[in-house]
């Protein structure tokens, strides 16, 4: 039977796998951002290393494609001087029919410290961090469309660079939000941080009202939604969402839930605008938003790689 | 061949009759001779010399229970499950008659697999197997199987199991057939497109991200049935309810006379869609789990007879099968060896009494059985004088544990592991011969 505690938490309340940020205690989220401050000092040195990690062995368990993501994982791990290695699970054992947990167990016996796992259905790296060995941790780069806890900490690390403080912002999540494990990972995030006004922004088919349970206003009117915001989410839109009848178009998105220069100016005048990418210009965002002077689309990058060297050097030193 | 036996210092509970009191059960070849009151001494008793006698002291002995919905494994699933441990499951739970679906594997279509089946389970000597057969070839939704064929082989009605019928002039044209037999039909009530998902829409499954099927799924097919049922006039069973919604459409159909009745599992009546908690695949079911005021719909339908019958909804699956992530899990839970403790379990909060209690896994189902196949033959017949002697005899004060050390059936996955459930069958009888004895 599965344990009804935390599985993320240990007996002492620390961190050993980092799968969801629901659930997570407002003092170990602004533990990681402040210790992922400290890390990017290391980034800009010339010899980005710490031996935190060193001789851990890190397996990046990718069973759905990402190239950056994977990629900001594995320079983390290599500043953080562990060893990495990169799964290519569609051509692995799986794609032969090897159970997921087989999979695992087998990766175990090869003394794997660390895996850090995407998997297209929510729930996948629960099942794993069950049962791998206890001294194993468990990382999640994102599972089906429940959660994606480092994009959801390099989000928040990102607000507190630009605005400092949670409790007097305004914050516009935009998009696809139904299908979108960032989403609900921002949502947790913001809510635990204190962010007094979170609002889901989208077409009915795209943005349901149950999410107002999670502590959302939940807008079906783009103007209403970016009125006055501090920071603005954007999500990206998929292909799919037009097959499955959920919208027209891609145009007639644009139009409807856009950003443009014209929407963006209904929001603060010193609102911040996000994107956890790949972006679709001219579909979600306008080009002249993206690269004007309120996108910080580009610094989040370096924050990413800081952030997860925090969630990996945190998790790697509490035992379970 | 079962002789002359006497069940003796029991509680009779009789749910048909209303009864409830201290007797004793005289059986003869296989069937209830007569049934005793405790209280006055029945001359009947001393005329009746028992070749065994079996005592009852402090236990309760109720009709063998009749399970609605239970899946054996067999054909084409037998590495979950084998008829003889199945049915030896049933047995150990008190069931002494059951209904199977017709989706095996191959699909309950062949007059000829029919046969093999009942002849099969006949053999075994365990409880009651009567199959559903499938209302379309292969459950394709497309063209009608051969229900009058199907029938003579022993088929007591018509299902599609979980597979709706897409088609509405495909199942107008089922319901017409059958109906031309005074055959029944039983259906879960499932929307085509909109009930596929892995939990029930709501706040929970957002939260999750888990693919979600809205009530309506549920409401939409049911608002389709009874329109059709109103032109065609055939008699439908809808097995597994999930929601508060659908069930005032039921009772709203009742009211109106249509020939309808219903069920609802184990796992409706008691969890909910938070029980899934940290992503338990114990918890992927078909339906899924629903809401608090669901669940609190079902407790009342039952109690007030909306609902006729509670069922284990039986569906034997290999540990391979859950070890998956939520949404790839295959759905389903061991559930015979529960029915009666499940049953109890409700008992006690609902403050309905043990007959009334117990009527949902004994009379109401048993009525369900006979309204469906008039010319069932033996079986499901109840404490009645002359009838084949099924019964169940258990202890209703004491607990067991449910576990894999516990548990009969092949497969040992179910939500309720590690619960401790009220009531443990000490035997059960079928035909008047000892099908289970837990000291053995």
């Amino acid at each position: 039977m599965f344990v009804r505690r935390n599985p993320q938490l240990n007996k002492n309340d620390e961190l050993i796998h980092l799968l969801s940020i629901e659930g997570l205690p407002q003092s170990i989220l602004t533990h990681i951002l402040d210790t992922a401050g400290t890390f990017l000092s290391v980034n800009e040195r010339d010899v980005k290393k710490v031996p935190l990690l060193r001789g851990k062995s890190v397996f990046n368990l990718f069973f759905e494609n990402s190239t950056r993501t994977r990629t900001t994982f594995e320079i983390a791990a290599k500043r953080l001087s562990a060893d990495v290695i990169n799964l290519d699970i569609a051509r692995s054992s799986t794609a032969k029919g090897e159970s997921l947990l087989d999979t695992i167990a087998n990766l175990s016996a090869m003394h794997a410290d660390m895996f850090v796992v995407r998997h297209g259905e929510s729930g996948a790296p629960y099942l794993i961090a069950q049962h791998c060995a206890p001294h194993v941790h468990v990382v999640n780069a994102g599972d089906g469309r429940h959660s994606h806890p480092t994009q959801g900490l390099l989000d928040m690390y990102t607000i507190r660079h630009y605005k400092k403080d949670f409790t007097k912002l305004t914050v516009a999540i935009v998009g696809d939000i139904v299908h979108s494990r960032v989403a609900r990972s921002d949502i947790h995030a913001l809510t635990t941080l204190g962010a007094p006004e979170i609002r889901a922004v989208g077409p009915k088919t795209l943005v349901s009202g149950d999410l107002k349970e999670m502590g959302v206003r939940v807008c079906h009117d783009m103007a209403e939604g970016v009125k006055g915001a501090d920071v603005i989410i954007m999500l990206r839109l998929q292909n799919e969402r037009m097959g499955g009848a959920m919208l027209p178009s891609a145009g007639e998105y644009f139009k409807t839930f856009g950003l443009d220069a014209e929407k963006l100016a209904l929001a603060a005048p010193d609102a911040i605008v996000k994107h956890p990418g790949p972006i679709n210009r001219g579909v979600e965002i306008d080009s002249s938003v993206v690269d004007g002077t309120q996108s910080v689309i580009l610094p989040q990058v370096t924050f990413g790689i800081a952030v997860r060297m925090a969630v990996m050097s945190i998790i790697a030193g509490n035992s379970a | 061949m079962s002789g002359r036996i006497l069940i003796s210092n029991a509680r009779v509970v009789d749910p048909a009759g209303g009864r409830d009191g201290a007797g004793a059960i005289a059986i003869d070849a296989g069937r209830i001779a007569f049934v005793a009151s405790g209280d006055k001494a029945d001359p009947r008793l001393r005329d009746f010399t028992a070749e065994r006698t079996l005592d009852a002291q402090g236990a309760v002995v109720i009709p063998g229970l009749v399970d609605l919905v239970a899946r054996l494994g067999e054909p084409g699933h037998e590495h979950a499950g084998l008829l003889e441990s199945e049915l030896a499951a049933a047995v150990a739970g008190g069931v002494t008659s059951l209904v199977c679906p017709p989706d095996t594997d191959p699909v309950l279509d062949e007059p000829g697999l029919v046969e093999m089946l009942k002849s099969r389970a006949r053999g075994l000597n365990l409880a009651r197997l009567y199959p559903l057969g499938a209302l379309t070839k292969g459950l394709a939704g497309e063209a009608l199987a051969e229900m009058a064929e199907l029938t003579e082989a022993g088929c007591i009605g018509f299902s599609q199991a979980d597979i709706a019928v897409k088609d509405t002039l495909v199942l107008h044209r089922a319901m017409q057939y059958a109906a031309t037999f005074d055959y029944a039909v039983w259906l879960r009530p499932n929307d085509a497109w909109l009930g596929n998902g892995v939990a029930a829409k709501g706040p929970l499954a957002t939260r999750m991200g888990l693919s979600g099927v809205p009530v309506l799924a549920e409401t939409i097919a049911l608002a389709t049935i009874f329109e059709l049922m109103r032109d065609t006039g055939v008699r439908v069973h809808l097995t597994r309810m999930s929601s508060a919604a659908g069930l005032e459409l039921v009772r709203r159909a009742k009211a109106e006379r249509l020939p309808v009745t219903c069920d609802v599992s184990i796992h409706q009546l008691h969890l909910i869609d938070v029980d899934i908690g940290y992503f338990d695949s114990a918890m992927r079911l078909v339906p899924p789990l629903r809401q608090q005021r669901d669940r609190d719909a079902i407790r009342a339908a039952l109690a007030d007879g909306t609902i006729d019958a509670l069922v284990s909804d039986h569906t034997p699956v290999g540990e391979d099968a859950k070890h998956l992530p939520f949404a790839e899990a295959e759905p389903g839970a061991t559930g015979l060896e529960l029915l009666l403790s499940a049953a109890l379990k409700w008992g006690e909060s609902s403050g309905l009494g043990l007959a009334r209690t117990l009527a949902a896994v004994t009379s109401g189902p048993a009525s369900v059985l006979r309204a469906s196949s008039p010319s069932l033959g033996e079986g499901a017949s109840g404490l009645v004088d002359g009838a084949v002697a099924d019964l169940c005899m258990f202890a209703p004060d004491e607990a067991w544990t449910v576990s894999g050390e516990t548990l009969v059936s092949r497969s040992k996955l179910t939500p309720f592991s590690g619960y401790e459930l009220p009531g443990r069958v000490r035997c059960t009888l079928v035909a008047g011969a000892v099908a289970y004895d837990a000291i053995r």
